[in-house]
């Protein structure tokens, strides 16, 4: 088992080299720039020059990313270009945003998506099954801004059951511990806190689940019908075993495999999920440093730091998962 | 009374939108305490599903389930579901054909034999896996406290369907279905599971319904022997009696396709000519009709009463086979 982690640790570094490398070179050759982003349309070239020197910009891109790496190992990451603040310091704030967002919407995805997929297969060709293969459809099709504006205009507007934007009602202050403001407020006992930042967060975790619950859902349903007509399961039943034995031993622990697998790959759509959902509900997560790095003038470091660190949450979660997989089958602890 | 007493059971397959399938028609037979009873036929002449309609096993969808089931008297049929949950495992057993699939792959051996005594027998985890450590014992599995923490694939075939019985056997039920036993197994080992079988019921006087579609597993096992084709039982007969003398044509046909160690060399091997695919409905006249040597009109004409015969056991023929068989 320990040389299945190292291993994977060595993949993760190759990974991450390689695409920092793809990430440098595929920053610098986007149209615009830094450079015309500070000085503006009307700068004179002598300006353009000597900014572009000042920032390293002229030399070769090799140079340059020799240069980045080396700052990178001692976990410099340099300083935005748009705020003068310190990368890492400026990730730092707007990460847990994210993580807590991510986290609200996986948690809201497994734990409708699982037992709705196994009801469906429970029911097959019942109705709740078909309404639950609609839904799954539409939950898959449907752009999340476009959910994102429709929930927040029906719920902020509308009704006023949740707050239209912003992690915390302005005006609250909280402690900072953690940078996870419901789990802070419960470290500091500041419950007020908590309950407003999850009273803020429902909306957006539930924009951002909707297509990771929408694939949980169908693939627990498939994973269910294939082990519903498994030999072992007849098995239990021939043993009198109570139902609720026979389900969470026999179907759902078997079934669950290829769930976890999906929800490591799900990741990469809650990443990526959240830059919208993040912009509609004015959410100061990844997302947000992301487009503003974009819009705000190609604030290489910033991007390049935030690319790489979804990159390695991504790997790592899979790895976690990998892991979680041996953890239920046997079968794999062998290979 | 007999322990086990099937009386006209039929299971009738219904999709919707496909014509209705009788799988199982009006098939009836008793076991007696102790007694071992064979079913046997090829694929597809009703016997799994005749095992699963005891059990209460088949699907909940699809199906229409006929007659009556009597186990001491209690009709299983009319039982409601939760009822009918604490005899299985408990009363009555049943072992399938393949190990591998039939044990989960992700429990350990030992989590999967005491999951039964703690249902039935109300032991707690501990006391549960020390008596299932007894009972992997007691089939033969070799250093059984360390099997206990094992998986299913980590063990042999063999083992893993002497696990299966050691599940079956726990609660000492005083009737065991077993669906095919040893056809997932090597020939060696085969006759080690069935001698092990034998020894177990003779020992615990549970009573065995032995599915099969291998007169040799019979002619070691079984009492009495119920041959089965298209869903009708078509001959009944004490083991000797059927070895000796197979009145049905199909049956004789069955005895007449074994291989034989002293038959003349390059003899061709006797086989039922047709498949199961032939068959004719039993409305229409006897379902063997169209692949049997010894067929006559009335076979035609309508499906051929079950009639007791004069050495004590039932057929279904208008044009029985009366050459004498030799005994295997």
């Amino acid at each position: 088992m320990l040389r299945v982690i190292v291993r994977r640790l060595l993949q993760l570094v190759v990974t991450l080299i390689a695409l920092s490398a793809l990430i440098f070179i595929w920053l610098r050759n986007l149209p615009g720039g830094p450079v015309e982003a500070l000085l503006g349309e009307r700068a004179t070239p002598e300006r353009r020059v000597l900014l572009t020197k000042a920032l390293g910009y002229d030399q070769p891109i090799l140079v340059q990313y020799g240069k980045f790496m080396q700052r990178v190992v001692t976990g410099d990451f340099g300083n935005s270009i748009r705020t003068g603040d310190p990368v890492t310091e400026v990730i730092s704030r707007a990460f847990p945003a994210t993580i807590e967002l991510a986290l609200a919407a996986m948690i809201i995805a497994v734990g409708l998506g699982v037992p709705l997929g196994y009801l469906a297969a429970r029911w097959r060709g019942r109705s709740l099954d078909n309404l639950t293969i609609a839904g799954t459809l539409l939950g898959i099709s449907i752009p999340i801004f476009f959910l994102g504006y429709l929930l927040k205009d029906v719920f902020t507007q509308n009704i006023h059951w949740f707050p239209p934007s912003g992690r915390l009602t302005t005006g609250l202050d909280n402690t900072h511990v953690t940078g996870f403001f419901v789990l802070d407020g419960l470290l500091t006992r500041e419950f007020d806190a908590s309950a407003d930042a999850l009273w803020h967060l429902i909306l957006p975790a539930i924009t951002l689940a909707t297509i990771p619950l929408a694939v949980i859902v169908r693939i627990t349903r498939a994973s269910v019908l294939d082990v519903l007509n498994e030999d072992y399961v007849r098995t239990a039943e021939a043993k009198g075993l109570r139902h609720r034995t026979i389900r969470g031993r026999h179907i759902l622990r078997n079934a669950l495999l290829p769930v976890v697998t999906t929800i490591g790959l799900q990741t990469g759509a809650l990443l990526s999920g959240a830059v919208l959902t993040e912009k509609v509900y004015n959410w100061g997560g990844l997302g947000t440093l992301i487009t503003d790095s974009i819009t705000g003038g190609r604030d290489y470091p910033v991007l390049q730091a935030i690319i790489l660190l979804a990159a390695l949450v991504f790997v790592v979660v899979n790895l976690l998962v990998d892991l979680s997989y041996a953890f239920i089958d046997p079968r794999v602890r062998v290979r | 009374m007999s322990l086990l007493d099937v009386r006209d059971l039929s299971v009738v397959f219904q999709r919707r939108g496909e014509r209705p399938f009788t799988a199982v028609d009006k098939v009836s037979f008793t076991v007696e305490p102790g007694q071992t009873v064979g079913l046997v036929g090829e694929s597809g002449c009703g016997k799994s599903v005749t095992s699963l309609a005891i059990m209460g096993l088949l699907p909940k969808r699809g199906n229409k389930v006929g007659g009556e089931v009597l186990f001491d008297g209690t009709d299983l049929l009319k039982l409601r579901p939760n009822d009918m949950r604490d005899r299985r495992g408990r009363e009555i057993s049943m072992i399938f054909q393949d190990p591998l699939s039939s044990l989960n792959p992700v429990i350990p051996i030992g989590v999967q034999v005491a999951e039964v005594l703690e249902r039935h027998q109300g032991r707690d985890r501990k006391q549960a896996l020390r008596e299932a450590r007894d009972l992997l014992d007691a089939v033969g599995i070799p250093d059984p406290q360390r099997r206990l923490s094992e998986y299913p694939h980590q063990i042999s075939g063999g083992m893993r369907q002497r696990a299966l019985i050691a599940i079956a056997l726990a609660c000492k039920p005083r009737l065991l279905i077993a669906d095919e036993p040893t056809t997932a197994l090597d020939v060696t080992i085969q006759a080690q599971i069935l001698t092990l079988l034998k020894q177990l019921v003779d020992d615990t006087g549970t009573a065995l319904v032995m599915i099969t579609h291998d007169l040799g597993v019979v002619a070691g096992l079984c009492d009495t022997v119920n041959v089965l084709y298209g869903g009708k039982v078509v001959e009944r007969a004490r083991r000797h009696e059927l070895f000796a003398h197979a009145r049905h044509p199909y049956t004789h046909g069955l005895l007449n396709s074994v291989p034989r160690l002293d038959s003349p060399r390059g003899e061709r091997l006797h086989a039922i000519r047709g498949s199961v695919s032939d068959n004719i409905p039993w409305t229409e006249g006897c379902a063997f009709a169209p692949r049997c040597d010894n067929v006559v009109d009335a076979c035609l004409e309508g499906p051929p009463p079950l009639e007791p015969t004069a050495t004590g056991g039932d057929l279904r023929c208008n044009n029985p086979v009366s050459e004498e068989v030799t005994v295997r």
